[in-house]
Order: C-alpha cells, then structure tokens, then sequence
C-alpha cells in the first residue's frame, strides 16, 4: 500500500488538523477537569461532580463563566501587548502536537492515511523550536501589565524557561543517538518489537533510558511552569505572577495554554519513552513505513483506534503523575531552582550523554544486535547512574533545603546585622550627644 | 510546648530531597485512592440537626386549624429585637385570639424567648434552618405562613436533664 497523495491527501490533511485540533482542545478541558478532581482525591474531598455526569460539563459552565466576567484593561497596560500575550502562551503548546504520531496508520481506498498532522522529517528539532517560544507570552504578558507582580512572574518566567531548555534538549539527546533519526514516527517504531529485526530495540525507551525519562520528565514540569517549578505564578508571593491583571476569557486562554503545554508535554513524554501509540505484548499493531513509501504490517481502521486508545492511556497517566506531583511537591526557592538547572541538570545531561554514547559504542564494537538484550545491557548502564544520582549525590547536593546549618548561619547573620545596627545606632547617638552638649555650652556662652 | 504542639527538629541539609519526595508522594497516592472522601454531597445528604436547634418558628394549631395563640401580648413584650408584630382581636364567644401575627425571621436572633414564655405554646422555634429568599418582604412570616410550616418543633431545655442525655 502507498501513501495516501494529490487531492485525497490535501482532504486528509485538513480533516486530521481539524478532527485532532478539537479533540486537543477538547482534552485540554478534560484535563482542567482532572486536575481538579484529582486534586480533590488527594484532599479527601470530591471536586466537582455537580454538573452533567460526574461534573464532566463543570468545564462548559467555567468557559461560560469566563466568556460573560467583565473584562478588565489596566491603565497602565500596553494594550496591543496586553492583548497580544495570551494568543502567544496558547498557540506554542497547541502547535506542538502537529508532529505527534497518535495511532497507526489508517488504509483508505485512496492509499494509507498517517495518524500524523505533519510528518515533517526535523520533527523533534521542531519541537524543541516550537517549545521554547512559550517563554514570549509570559513574558509579554508580565512586561505589558504595567504590573509590578506580573513584571516579576514575568522574569522569573523567562529565566526560568531559559535555563531549563537546555537540560530538556540534552535529556533527549540519548533517544536520537538510539533512534538515529529526528522523525518522530521512527522513535515510535524503534520501541516495537520485531522479532529478529535488528534496526527496532523492541523495548519502551524508559527501560534503556531510564535516568534520561526522568531528566526529561523534570525539565518538562519546569518548562511548563508546573509546581515545583511554578515560580512565575507563585500566589503567594506574587499575587498571581505573569497573569495577575488580566480577567475574564484573556485569562482563560492562559490557562489554556497551560494546560496545553501540559497535555502535549505529557503526549511527548509518551511517544519518547513509553512507545508513543504502540501496544505492550502484541505484534498486530507492528506497522511502519519503510524506506521507498510503502508500508510494511497489516493496517486496519480498527487497530487505528485500539493504538489511539492506548495512546490516550497512556498520555493521560503520565498527565495524572503531573498531578500528581503538583498536589505533593511544595515549591521551589529561586536559588533552589537556579541550583539545580545550571549546577545540576546541565552536567548530569552532558555527563549521561557521554556515557550513554560510550555504552551504545562499547555494545556496537562487542557485536551485540539491537534489540531487547541491547536495552537491557543499556538498562544496567542507567542503574548504576541512578543509584549514583539518588544515593551519592542526593545528599544535600541537589537541593539545599534550609537545615540545620542554614538555620545557624542564618541566625549567625542576623545576629552579627543587629550587632551592627547597635554599634551605629550607638555611636550616631555618642556623636549626636556630644554635638548637643557643645551646642548647649555655645549657647550658654553667649546668653552669658 | 504548651497545647500538645510538637515541635520536630528540622532536617539537616545532608538529607535526600528525592527520597523525601517519594515518602510525600506515597502519601498523597495513599489518600488519591482511597474511598473515603470528607465532603457532604449537601443538597442530596443533609446534617442531622439536633433536637434543641431553634430554627425557623412554627405557630401551633387547634384540631380545627385555628392557631393556638391566644393574644396575650407576652412574646413581642419578650423579644429582646422587636421582631413579633402583634394585633390582638376578640371573636363573638369572648375568646382572644390573633388578628395580625408577624415575625421577621430576617431580625430574629433565634433566642427562643417567645417559645419560653408562651403561656399555650401554640409559637414554637422549629428544628429548621433553609429559609433563604429572593426578597426582604418574604422573610416576614404572617400568621397563615407559620401555621403551614411542617418542620418539628424544637426541644425546650430541660432542668431535669441538663446535659440532654
């Protein structure tokens, strides 16, 4: 079977930007959903369940709430700006999911149609790009509120996004030296298992990369703005951050856009090391284009929607864990936050590249085939790193919490700043009553 | 400390931060799934009220349905915020009885006076506390409305049995 091509693909096309579209924004409302449901769980307390079945519609009432609140323009607002902010935090986390691969390949009459908006051939290289501009919302947004809160949330927005980009390039460095491509549909079909095929691992990529998932795990929660790392929102020191003076639906897209990101980081997280669309244990679902167009395994309109199901699945439990974390996890101080992307993830990113690399060298010179025992030789390179990274350096290295010896440096501090304070005070009132006493004896000479 | 605080020694910066992290997210996974949930599903479930709770009042009715008040004046002369608007009126045979009885619930403070010391109980304080209202006028209970109501009456204090055991 060929490739679906000329008006039949144009068609398709359209249909799969528009059917994924609305389902992206229909998920972003399911997932506002389950945040506040699953936050309720963990609370001990139900959440909403009042609207519609479950409080599934409690989202259409929010958006009509939204839609009819008075909307505000501060006076000291930049108004183009002002208005221009939250499109830019919506569109970058919604563009994102158009190199995503959702499901197998579906055969039409006319050839067969990837579940794939845009198989562009840099399609992670896109994704970095793509990632990075959510920063110019928060940004813009903090900059043109004429807001002193939201100015802050802004900044911290930015250098929070800036440092962490690097450590969330780096982490997926490991998967395109396995992968040996930049398209996302080839890392999907690097983690099905093809028996004897040696080009394919046949492993989800979170077993040979298992430090890597959680590096790439942590800087997506920081790149999103999640807690712990939601410093640019930070209600209780900065009101509501970036997005404090703006109301009504300009505020829900920014919401939007979060939840958004979320969603499609969560959808990245799947494809890169939890097999995207693949299914566990079967080899039915083994479809892939080969090298000149055609595709090789047995595609079906069923099977599309058994591996979009599990793709679901799978993308919403690892949205669950970033709930998950957020109702746990307090968050960060700056100089934690700082600490840990420039003196912490950036080496540790560089130092498991270059052990990974020497690994996949090493296991390619000893003759060993890709495949499972290739993972799981890897998987043995990555439990040593982890034991190191969680035994050896998580001791006080990664995030300095205000100790013991904190508290008594702090206290020795405060301590030697009063002793300052009273040796001035001190010696300004020596000074000034000496002043006074030869002033008063001035006096007393001339009233004389 | 005083109170039963305790106060915990803070840990030392040598501490592991990840695995404090996994101990916190066990506890939250531990209360995400289990069933018990604090909320009252409020409109669905309601609180059992205690029998002494003084709620919105209830007037008292003979076997005919003529109201038991009889019109002596005792509870607006109680009423500590002058919420009981009283004409009194006599029928034919001699007998008193209550041609304008009113109260606002909204200036009531619920003290239970007017129950106390009517002389026929016929006005009661009732185990009752769902009396909102689109307008001011409507909280203003005439005779008619506080003979309709169905709510128990509230349990007056007994000396005899303090704690109400």
């Amino acid at each position: 079977m060929t490739e679906i091509s000329g008006g039949p693909f144009v068609v398709a096309t359209i249909l799969k930007v528009v059917v994924f579209f609305t389902l992206l924004i229909l998920s972003i409302a399911l997932g506002t959903y389950m945040e506040r449901r699953l936050a309720a769980f963990i609370q001990d307390r139900s959440g909403p369940n009042r609207v519609g079945p479950i409080g599934l519609l409690q989202v259409v009432a929010d958006g009509l709430k939204n839609l009819l609140k008075e909307e505000t323009w501060p006076s000291a607002a930049y108004k183009g700006f002002f208005l221009l902010a939250p499109a830019l935090a919506l569109i970058p986390g919604t563009i994102l999911f158009a190199v995503i691969p959702f499901a197998s390949p579906a055969p039409t009459r006319w050839g067969y149609v990837d579940m794939i908006v845009a198989d562009v051939p840099i399609g992670v290289l896109y994704i970095l790009a793509i990632a990075s501009l959510g920063v110019y919302g928060v940004v813009m947004a903090g900059w043109s509120s004429g807001s002193k809160y939201a100015f802050l949330g802004g900044l911290r927005g930015s250098a929070q996004m800036v440092s962490y980009e690097v450590g969330l390039s780096l982490s997926l460095v490991p998967v395109l030296m396995l992968a040996g491509d930049v398209r996302v549909p080839e890392i999907v079909t690097l983690q099905q298992h093809y028996p004897g095929d040696a080009t394919t691992l046949g492993v989800w990529l979170v077993a040979p990369l298992l430090v890597g998932t959680f590096l790439f795990y942590l800087t997506g929660l920081a790149e999103t703005n999640r807690l712990p790392f939601d410093l640019p929102e930070a209600e209780a020191e900065l009101v509501g951050g970036y997005h404090t003076e703006y109301s009504s639906m300009k505020f829900a897209v920014f919401m939007m856009g979060e939840y958004g990101h979320l969603i499609t980081t969560a959808m990245l997280v799947t494809v890169f090391f939890f097999g995207g669309w693949d299914i566990p244990f079967w080899s039915g679902d083994n479809i892939r284009v080969a090298a000149d167009g055609s595709l090789i395994g047995e595609p079906a309109w069923w099977k599309t929607l058994l591996t979009l199901i599990a793709f679901v699945i799978k993308g919403g439990l690892v949205f669950a864990t970033f709930i998950w974390v957020r109702w746990t996890l307090p968050r960060f101080r700056y100089d934690q936050l700082m600490d840990l992307g420039w003196k912490f993830i950036i080496e540790f990113v560089t130092i498991y590249i270059i052990v990974i690399a020497v690994a996949i060298y090493a296991l390619d010179r000893a003759g060993l085939a890709f495949g499972p025992a290739y993972a799981a030789a890897l998987l043995g390179v990555n439990v040593v790193l982890a034991v190191l990274l969680f035994f050896l350096f998580d001791r006080g290295r990664l995030i300095r919490g205000a100790g013991r010896e904190a508290e008594r440096e702090a206290r020795r501090r405060l301590l030697e700043a009063r002793r300052q304070v009273r040796q001035q005070t001190l010696s300004h009132a020596l000074g000034e009553s000496a002043r006074l006493a030869t002033t008063a004896d001035d006096s007393s000479e001339e009233g004389r | 400390m005083a109170g039963g605080v305790k106060v915990l020694e803070r840990p030392g910066a040598e501490g592991s931060y990840v695995r404090a992290a996994s101990k916190g997210l066990g506890v939250t996974l531990k209360h995400m799934i289990r069933p018990i949930k604090v909320t009252q599903q409020y409109p669905d479930e309601k609180w059992e009220l205690a029998p002494r709770l003084r709620g919105t009042h209830r007037m008292a009715v003979h076997e005919d349905g003529r109201a038991k008040c009889v019109g002596c004046g005792l509870c607006p002369t109680v009423c500590p915020v002058n919420c009981i608007k009283l004409i009194p009126a006599e029928d034919e045979n001699g007998e008193r009885y209550a041609a304008i009885y009113e109260i606002d619930e909204f200036r009531c403070i619920f003290c239970g006076f007017c129950q106390e010391v009517c002389p026929v109980e016929a006005i009661h304080l009732g185990v009752h506390y769902e009396n909102a209202e689109y307008s001011r006028e409507r909280w203003v209970y005439d005779l008619e409305r506080l003979t309709e109501l169905e709510h128990p009456y509230t349990a007056l204090w007994d000396p005899a049995d303090p704690t109400s055991q």
